[in-house]
């Protein structure tokens, strides 16, 4: 369970690093950490705001875990129900097991069209698989049309955020992308393009404009997935969504297998919940839905590649498996004080933040040094917790996944686990560990004010003095 | 009435002062409080690092200890929060690698027996002026583990303003962590120290004299910070201002 691919294709070493040391870097990036806390302080203020006009929230955030956790309890049946349902509509049902079986099926495809260029509307699963450059080397040139993607994409970066990929990016720096890249790519940017919004907005929909025409083939993911009527269903705040989704002859959407939903009927819960908790708004500009192709409107020719990817292997974990619930809303994201400074990149995986830090090592499991190093990206604040919208307690998962790694006792674990198991001894023996106390308060004018082995502490934080005694001696002699 | 002070480890051997304040301001409220000797730790270090199995036997030891008493009252949120969350999912695991229903009984036994402080003085005792005098400017951060799992909501804060001389000043983040984390600390040195230097900033730019919290750890990490910044403001756990009167101020 350790082969599964999950993105971070452009990543120079085969291993990206630890997260404590990316996130160091990170963290000493001024630049990055103001774009960070300037972005997911305006969005989570937003959201508050847009949460807190409902008065129900709380059920509707209780009936979205509900419909999640039952549907993935029956995964078999509503899968092969979508099965069937996309198939009388007309489209084709894919199952890849892994990325790059996912890979192949979708180049395979597109080849079979003759086509050399294909058109994406944003999606978690093909970056997740690693789609765009498995595509680059079939010859086959992916481009992004949502604008944070384009963003990514032109500076030939990494995305760092689910909902805003290029949430670490400043306006300055997107002007400076625009003018150097485009003109590889398409359409180039405007003389004396400035740093404004709409400025910037004008320069992109003009270069996406042309690819849109020009496509055949278009490449999607979706938020859900209707089992009773085989409706795929996206979410999408830019209408170049809609663009893709309706202008190519061909459409091809990767999706996970836990996006499937049992009917209609439950999509009213996710859209009330999503777009509340992603964009804070009341409902997204466009939701475009798609039952197969239809005579004359819209692709001629529809398939859906299911993909599985490592999901089978969290759903198999009872505490781990509510991470699949996830409606990728990036709430979580927005809300946590790991995330604002560690930034997306240091999570080694398309999937930052706290969601990424359980959903990663589940699906591609814990073996590598980035992986381990995931379920500890975080003081357990609960902040994340709080906002989720299908209500994924990721705390729990959290030390769930710590105790999973500490048992493989990989580097730094076996250690570890011989001083737990050492203080946990002397705590369930109090003689010991008053007499530890006691030893520590006596000979207190003697400590090192930066102790050896306690420099990860020390490096920025003093530690506090021991007292004269411990509370349990001054108990000794004034109670008992 | 039967009270036990759950003290924890680190208050202990750490800050007796919290423990001895906790202590005197029970008695003054009329509560005879009992401390039993054989307590240690609650063993969140442990858990929340993965090491569930070496959690297991100080469960025990916490069951055995405060066995008996109808209240197990403790000055720190996080503790409070580790027996009543995570004793229950302690024994469910136990239970599932059949290792019997004792550890899971534990967690049914103690779990709605744990108070932390201002649960305590608000829920049980029904107080909110306890008779305090702290002639000081106030800040107070309320830790991640009372604020999101023991919900304790404007408890502290009430207790605080019902402070005679005490002028409670609005931390902006509040809500926010302040990077403690336990083995987060040590484990993300960086990140930890990011978000406690941001913590002490907002703090500081209150203008107040003292940053108050109900977690001794939480206030070790930020105590920590402000020392090493030579900051005018100090670190002090709610227990030692509730404890503070005109006859007895707090130095």
């Amino acid at each position: 369970m350790s082969g599964t691919f999950v993105g971070m294709p452009a990543f120079p070493p085969p291993d990206p690093p630890a997260f404590p040391r990316a996130a160091r870097d990170a963290v000493r990036d001024t630049t990055l950490r103001e774009n960070l806390r300037h972005a997911t302080h305006t969005i989570r203020d937003k959201r508050a705001k847009a949460v807190a006009e409902l008065a129900d929230w709380q059920q509707l955030r209780e009936a979205g875990k509900r419909i999640k956790d039952h549907t993935l309890r029956h995964l078999d049946q509503y899968l092969v129900q979508l099965e069937e349902s996309v198939t009388t509509a007309g489209g084709t049902v894919h199952w890849a097991a892994d990325a790059d079986e996912a890979n192949r099926i979708v180049a395979d495809l597109i080849r079979a069209t003759g086509e050399t260029e294909v058109v994406k509307v944003k999606s978690m699963a093909t970056q997740e698989i690693g789609l765009n450059e498995a595509l680059a080397a079939e010859g086959i040139r992916a481009y992004e049309t949502d604008l944070a993607e384009l963003i990514v994409q032109l500076g030939d970066d990494r995305p760092s955020h689910i909902l805003v990929p290029a949430i670490h990016r400043n306006r300055v720096e997107i002007r400076d992308i625009f003018l150097d890249r485009m003109g590889s790519w398409g359409r180039p940017a405007p003389d004396g393009l400035t740093d404004t919004p709409a400025d910037l907005a004008e320069a992109a929909r003009l270069h996406l404009r042309e690819k849109f025409l020009r496509a055949k083939v278009g490449v999607s993911g979706a938020n859900f997935m209707v089992a009773d009527t085989g409706t795929l269903v996206v979410f999408e705040s830019e209408g170049n969504g809609r663009m893709c989704l309706t202008l190519p002859e061909t459409l091809i959407s990767v999706v996970g297998i836990e996006k499937v939903i049992p009917t209609w009927q439950d999509l009213e819960v996710f859209l009330q919940t999503l777009p509340r908790s992603s964009t804070a708004e009341r409902m997204n500009p466009y939701t475009s839905m798609w039952t197969g192709p239809a005579d004359g409107d819209g692709p001629q020719d529809f398939h859906l590649v299911l993909l599985d990817n490592g999901r089978t292997d969290a759903l198999a974990d009872e505490v781990g498996r509510q991470a699949l619930r996830c409606i990728r809303c990036s709430a979580c994201l927005n809300v946590c004080p790991v995330y604002e400074r560690a930034g997306g990149h240091a999570y080694g995986s398309v999937y930052p933040g706290p969601i990424g830090a359980i959903l990663t090592p589940q699906l591609r499991g814990t073996t590598s040094e980035i992986d381990a190093s995931l379920p500890y990206a975080s003081s357990l604040c609960g902040a994340c917790y709080e906002v989720c919208p299908v209500a994924i307690d990721i705390p729990e998962v959290l030390v769930h996944l710590r105790e999973k790694v500490a048992g493989q006792g990989g580097p730094g674990h076996r250690l570890e686990k011989a001083a737990m198991k050492a203080a946990g001894w002397a705590m369930d023996h109090p003689r010991v560990m008053a007499a530890g106390e006691r030893a520590a308060a006596r000979t207190r004018a003697l400590h090192p004010k930066r102790p050896p082995g306690a420099t990860a502490w020390t490096d920025s934080r003093d530690l506090p003095a021991f007292p004269e005694k411990p509370f349990r001696d001054w108990w000794k002699k004034n109670r008992s | 009435m039967r009270v036990a002070l759950f003290v924890t480890c680190v208050n202990d051997a750490v800050y007796p002062a919290t423990g001895i304040a906790t202590v005197k301001l029970l008695e003054r409220l009329g509560v005879e409080v009992d401390f039993p000797a054989g307590q240690t730790c609650c063993g969140q270090p442990q858990y929340n690092t993965g090491y569930r199995h070496e959690t297991e036997p100080l469960v025990r030891r916490m069951g055995r200890v405060f066995d008996g008493y109808d209240h197990v009252v403790t000055p720190s949120g996080s503790c409070a929060a580790m027996v009543r969350d995570n004793y229950p999912r302690i024994g469910h695991k136990a239970a599932a690698e059949g290792r019997g229903p004792e550890l899971g009984e534990i967690a049914r036994s103690l779990g709605p027996r744990v108070y932390e402080l201002s649960e305590f003085l608000v829920d049980v005792l029904g107080v909110t002026d306890v008779g305090a005098y702290f002639p000081h400017t106030v800040t107070y951060h309320p830790s991640c583990h009372g604020l999101r799992t023991l919900g304790l909501g404007d408890r502290p804060r009430r207790l605080l303003e019902a402070v005679k001389g005490l002028e409670l000043r609005e931390l902006p983040g509040a809500d926010e962590c302040c990077g403690f984390g336990g083995t987060f600390a040590v484990k993300n040195p960086d990140v930890s120290a990011a978000m406690g230097t941001d913590k002490v900033a907002h703090a500081a730019s209150t203008g107040a004299e003292v940053l108050c919290g109900a977690d001794n750890s939480c206030l070790m990490h930020i105590g920590g910070i402000l020392h090493r910044q030579d900051a005018p403001l100090r670190a002090l756990h709610i227990a030692e201002i509730l404890l503070s009167t005109e006859a007895e101020p707090h130095v």
